[in-house]
């Protein structure tokens, strides 16, 4: 198999890495880089647990070769905190309870994350549909769009009338 | 003994308080440590080979393209593990299944082969290009075919084996019920089918097996939520081939999700450790999605014939059910071996019967094996089903209201401790005192009203009910065990000198918090705050045995463990406070966190202080140190019980049914942590909403797997799933050391029947008296075409 080199920037860190021209994404950011917080669950671009973050869009990164990632910009749970402090979604995560087993947990926030950085005050069903290709199988959900819901108070903190959780459809 | 806890400072941290998780912080920035991140230099990797058919003869298999990549060790064959006796294993239900196949595949998705290379790739690359020729068999996918006279014999390796009957199991006394259901004034009869599910943890399996040939030690790092029971049948099953307990040593590290879907031995671990000890390197399996669907074990798949008997005024006299299971091609559920329909017999569940009969048969099928768990305590959430659905369909059948005839019929508050029919003793429980509460929230009585506008209107809207009765904490070592080992659980305390702890135990956290749960049960014993207290669990060679965590076991056995091993600690702590006070043991009174001389508040000792002493001022004559452990044998099961409430909205013209509202009441005892029980009734919740509307792993003729994907088997997402509304009342277990019951399945095992009732109640004037779940839009959309709705 061909070995290519990839260039990338993750984490705020440049990257120069050979990669197998299969190689998944994933595989790459996990075995190669080592950083193992990026999960796998699915390999069919289902459950997100290996969402991260490139150029400022959620992606699934089970369903990209490493190869496509050249020149992008890649974000993964590990670079989240900065200087060792918790961004507002994952404080939202650890008050709310929005998490049990952690698994999903990764990919979710990413993706909550990007949500957040687009959407000024996303409404409960706008914070469902967004998180709605990362499964989560543990929390039933509440918990984690009172975390979302907290980090966006907690970065707009503009009061806004207290939310009634409606569900999903 | 008095079930009353004091409430701690919110510096210590005991029972009771909502503290954060201390397992957080490292999964919120990706440094969690699941089985696929351990890598082990010189690792390699495992692929298997799986049958495309569910039966058939394998005529040869041809590894020689495989083994010509470069980079592919070796493919491990039934025959290779055949020359260790190693090619079948016993299941937990004391069957056997096949590790590697010799002669036949027994299921779609069965392990054929595996292939170990130095890398994923190239050991895909290797899988893809063996082999295999196969002659199809006949195919028996129906358990009620598979009973008849001529189904073809699926066991052949059963000497003697002339049929596929795996079991039959009864309770109760036919007679007495029979003769009930004869002087009966009004009988219902339903057929309900449960089918087969997937627990579908977002973690799939997978281990990294490790055999150091110079020591002879065997590492596994395994997603178990058993890791002691994994060790003790590893040396049971491989003690001819060398691998000794003591060298055993089983790390289930974190878990993503469990469910009881990793309480099984999956040929896959027993390959991987094979591999690992034939060719001396660390191998590392990790099963894709589809195989994790298609071939791990299942839940339910349980088609029950119910029957309810009840006088004319609406007082239930008799139950009869009469059940097939269908346990694919092998009995691997991993129930109580005494119970090989798990403790199906809780069916009658929170009411006041006097007369049932349960009859079980089990049958083996061209499914991949199981009957184990989908997040309940062994067939509870069967029973559940079919009780529920019953006093449903007799309210319905004799006009009376739902939650009235549920009022008329409950177990009253003051006949607990109850004994059932059907022989359990029921600890502690307030039935009327929940669907009250239930009742109230949800606004019932409006609810009626706003459902004959709408009826009258056309609509269909639906309100159901179920009040369960769970029965948790597996269980007394007089009739509980698992291939013999009691289901004891364990905890071993040691308090440092500074005064911070250590806590070991028997089980294993999946998500449920225990690192955080049992550091509180600690603080609330000890007084020493819970930030102070590390919890560790899941490595055999530091942890006390226990048989794990699943059926809600935890808090009921190895949370009492560790108050019962903390008041060992307390009771030597007093001994060394009188000592260092110099005033008489029964002179002290414990607080938490300090032992205080009666009748001067100013004379105490805290518990720090007394640790210290215990290292470095003890009295002369006792030993040095303070820890405990404590192995705990639970008197009783514990029986957490709630009342749901769920309101539907059905769509006439698409069929699909919509959770308007869905109101838990649950009590489980006393409670450790108000944030962590929540969310496990939401998880709960969601994972009884899930088999109700969506999930199903069916097969079709030829038995091939039709929910093998996550493109079929629908997990539900965040929009699917509604907003849980969720209460409490609390009666303590008057048994548990805290007053605990369990929790973390109450919500699945209630929720499905609340769902059912609440659609069939939606259309019960249109004749709809049933609808087996999951109840899909197009399963809906027929019943309403059927029963003449248009849209």
């Amino acid at each position: 198999m061909s070995m290519r080199t990839v260039n990338f920037t993750i984490n705020g860190e440049a990257k120069s890495v050979q990669a197998e021209s299969r190689q998944l994404l994933v595989h790459c950011i996990r075995e190669t880089l080592g950083l193992t917080g990026t999960h796998v669950g699915c390999e069919t671009s289902h459950c997100g647990a290996c969402t991260i973050d490139l150029d400022g869009e959620p992606v699934k990164s089970c369903t990209m070769f490493a190869v496509q990632a050249e020149g992008k910009s890649l974000t993964t749970v590990e670079g989240l905190a900065v200087g060792g402090t918790l961004n507002p979604v994952q404080e939202g995560f650890w008050e709310e309870h929005g998490l049990q087993c952690g698994f999903c947990t990764p990919g979710m926030m990413i993706t909550a994350t990007a949500l957040l950085r687009t959407v000024n005050e996303p409404t409960e069903t706008e914070i469902r549909e967004a998180i709605s290709g990362n499964l989560c199988r543990c929390t039933g959900y509440v918990n984690i769009v009172k975390a979302i819901q907290y980090a966006q108070r907690k970065m707009h903190p503009t009061p806004a009338p207290e939310a009634v959780l409606q569900g999903g459809d | 003994m008095t079930q009353t806890i004091p409430m701690t400072s919110s510096a210590i941290g005991g029972m009771g308080h909502s503290m954060k998780r201390k397992e957080d912080p490292r999964f919120l920035q990706g440094k969690g440590n699941y089985v696929e991140d351990v890598t082990l230099p010189g690792m390699l990797w495992m692929d298997i080979v799986r049958s495309p058919y569910a039966h058939a003869k394998i005529v040869s298999i041809d590894a020689s393209k495989a083994l010509a990549i470069p980079g592919v060790l070796a493919v491990i064959t039934g025959k290779d593990l055949e020359a260790y006796n190693l090619h079948w294993m016993p299941t937990l239900m004391s069957d056997t299944q096949m590790v590697l196949p010799v002669d036949k595949v027994m299921y779609q998705a069965q392990e054929v082969a595996a292939v170990i290379a130095t890398d994923r790739y190239i050991a895909a690359d290797g899988a893809a290009v063996v082999d295999v020729e196969y002659e199809e068999l006949p195919v028996v996918v129906d358990p009620f075919k598979a009973l008849l006279p001529d189904a073809p014999v699926l066991r052949t390796d059963k000497p003697g084996k002339t049929d596929n009957h795996i079991f039959h199991w009864e309770v109760g006394d036919a007679a007495v019920t029979d003769k009930a259901f004869a002087d009966a004034d009004v009988v219902v009869k339903q057929d309900i089918y449960i089918p087969r599910i997937h627990v579908a943890s977002i973690e799939t399996c997978g281990c990294v097996a490790s055999f150091e040939k110079t020591e002879g030690k065997l590492t596994v790092w395994m997603t178990t939520q058993a890791p002691h029971a994994i060790r003790t049948v590893f040396a049971l099953v491989a003690g001819h081939v060398g691998l000794s307990e003591e060298k055993i040593r089983i790390i289930s590290p974190d878990i993503g999700g469990g469910f009881g879907g990793k309480v099984p031995v999956y040929p896959g671990y027993v390959i991987a450790v094979a591999a690992s000890v034939l060719i001396g390197k660390p191998v590392k399996w990790i099963e894709d999605r589809m195989e994790n669907l298609q071939a791990d074990s299942f839940a339910r798949d349980y088609h029950t014939t119910a029957e309810l008997a009840a006088t004319k005024d609406g007082k239930l006299t008799a139950l009869r059910f009469k059940t097939l299971a269908d346990h694919g091609y092998a009995d691997a559920a991993a129930n109580p071996s005494k119970f090989p329909a798990g403790l199906y017999h809780i069916c009658t569940g929170s009411y006041d019967l006097q007369a049932a009969h349960v009859e079980v048969d089990g049958a083996y099928t061209n499914k991949p094996p199981g009957g184990v768990a989908y997040r309940c305590s062994f067939r509870v959430t069967e029973a559940v089903h079919a009780i529920e659905r019953m006093v449903d369909i007799m309210a319905h059948q004799i006009g009376m209201d739902p939650a009235a005839l549920r009022m008329k019929n409950f177990i009253e508050k003051d006949q607990f401790p109850y004994k059932s029919v059907l022989g359990w003793e029921y600890d502690s429980g307030d039935y009327h005192a929940a669907l009250q509460k239930a009742m109230d929230i949800i606004g019932y009585d409006d609810l009626r009203r706003e459902q004959l506008e709408k009826r009258a209107r056309g609509e269909f809207m639906g309100i159901g009910i179920s009040s369960f009765t769970e029965i948790v904490g597996a269980g007394p070592s007089k009739d509980f065990d698992i291939l013999g080992i009691k289901m004891f659980d364990s905890a071993e305390i040691r308090v440092h000198p500074t005064g911070k702890a250590i806590a070991r135990f028997g089980t294993k956290s999946q998500g449920q918090g225990h690192e955080t749960t049992y550091a509180q049960i600690v603080a609330q014993e000890l007084g020493i705050p819970m930030a102070h207290v590390q919890v560790e669990e899941g490595d055999t060679d530091t942890a006390p045995y226990g048989l794990g965590t699943y059926a809600s076991r935890s808090t009921p056995t190895s949370g009492a463990a560790a108050a019962l091993a903390a008041r060992k600690i307390r009771e030597k702590a007093r001994k060394i406070a009188a000592y260092l006070m110099e005033v008489a043991e029964e002179d002290l009174e414990w607080e938490p966190g300090k032992f205080t001389v009666k009748g001067n508040p100013e004379a105490f000792k805290t518990i720090q202080e007394i640790a210290f002493a215990a290292y470095t001022n003890h009295p002369q004559g006792m030993e040095a140190g303070l820890e405990a452990t404590h192995y705990y044998d639970p008197p009783n099961l514990t029986y957490p019980f709630g009342s749901y409430i769920c309101v539907v909205d059905i769509d006439a013209g698409t069929g699909q049914v919509h959770v308007r509202r869905f109101v838990a009441v649950d009590d489980c005892g006393n409670i450790i942590n108000p944030m962590i029980v929540d969310g496990q009734i939401h998880g709960g919740l969601s994972m009884g909403l899930a088999p109700s509307l969506y999930e199903e792993i069916s097969y079709d003729e030829a038995g091939n797997c039709l929910g093998g994907s996550f493109i079929d088997y629908l997990v539900p997402t965040a929009v699917e799933t509604p907003n849980w509304e969720t209460d409490k009342t609390i009666t303590p277990s008057p048994h548990h050391p805290f007053g605990a019951k369990g929790v973390g399945e109450s919500a699945t095992v209630g929720a499905p029947p609340a769902i059912v009732n609440a659609v069939v109640d939606a259309l019960w004037h249109l004749g709809v008296r049933h609808i087996d779940i999951p109840m899909t839009p197009s399963k809906v959309w027929k019943v309403l075409r059927d029963h003449g709705v248009t849209g």
